[in-house]
């Protein structure tokens, strides 16, 4: 079975790179955009039977750093 | 002074740190290798290198972070044992979460390499005690990922503790309140994005680097 983790910045934390995209979109004329967030997603093949409490644990150990990212789990 | 330089795959910069370690204090560092599991014995400093260990694969640190040397790293920086982390070495140590924070990407995204005018912000640390408080000193830099974060409870609590021990005086990368080193709360464990051990003889353009291992050794005789 499958696992995603979804690891974002958390609000408030500076993006250097979203900022840099959200400039690169302007300059193509998309003025429509009022900010861009990076993150990351990490899909994992697990073993089944593999609860969602699991998943967290090892994103809470290596796969985020609780100080400027959130992660959310979803498995499949 | 015993001491050892944490090698990880990746590390770029632990031969620099082990010449100028053995330069200054007349003994040669154990090299200790990321898989070893056990660091030789009565060490006085752990010196963690540049570089980019994992090719800085999920975030800088983070997998050097969770090697197994590092569970008897920690267990010496629990004990009081000095400890160093130099550029890829202080994202180490805040992965580790033996020091606060996060160092993310430079806020202009651009990697710097070149000498920084640095201010020692607490010159009464085991690891800056030969400096003179608010001394500038030029120490080159050379990072991506060097833009400190952390929230404003832990910045203000840093500030206030006496544990950032250096700042940029120049714009560098973006780095909250300028911080570009602190200490831990019990004075042992320092990080710092600059390169010392690249300023420790004429030959590199200046000396300002070598009294924060002087400092140590000072503090060990």
């Amino acid at each position: 079975m499958k696992a995603r983790v979804t690891v974002n910045l958390k609000p408030g934390v500076l993006d250097p790179q979203g900022r840099a995209i959200h400039h690169a979109l302007e300059g193509l004329g998309f003025a429509q955009v009022a900010d861009v967030r990076v993150g990351k997603v990490i899909e994992l093949d697990v073993a089944e039977g593999t609860t969602e409490a699991e998943v967290a644990e090892m994103a809470r150990k290596l796969l985020a750093n609780s100080v400027i990212e959130n992660f959310r789990v979803e498995l499949a | 002074m015993k001491t050892a330089v944490i090698v990880f795959p990746g590390s770029n910069c632990d031969r620099d740190l082990m010449v100028a370690l053995e330069s200054i204090t007349g003994i040669a560092p154990h090299a200790v290798w990321h898989a070893d599991t056990q660091l030789p014995d009565t060490l006085d400093l752990i010196a963690l290198p540049g570089g980019f260990s994992h090719g800085d694969y999920l975030r800088s640190g983070a997998i050097a972070a969770r090697a197994p040397i590092m569970r008897d790293v920690i267990a010496a920086a629990n004990r009081g044992v000095r400890i160093l982390g130099v550029c890829n070495g202080f994202q180490v140590l805040t992965e580790t979460g033996l020091l606060p924070g996060a160092l993310m990407r430079n806020a202009g995204l651009d990697f710097v390499c070149r000498d920084v005018a640095l201010e020692v912000v607490n010159a009464n640390t085991p690891f800056t005690n030969a400096y003179a408080q608010g001394e500038i000193l030029q120490i080159p830099v050379a990072h991506h990922d060097g833009n400190y974060a952390a929230d404003e409870d832990t910045l203000n609590r840093l500030e206030q503790q006496g544990q950032v021990a250096f700042r940029y005086a120049e714009p560098v990368n973006g780095s909250a309140r300028n911080i570009a080193g602190i200490s831990n709360e019990a004075g042992n464990v320092l990080g710092l994005m600059p390169h010392p051990e690249r300023m420790i003889e004429q030959a590199h353009g200046g000396t300002d680097g070598r009294r924060l291992f002087e400092s140590l050794l000072a503090e060990l005789v």
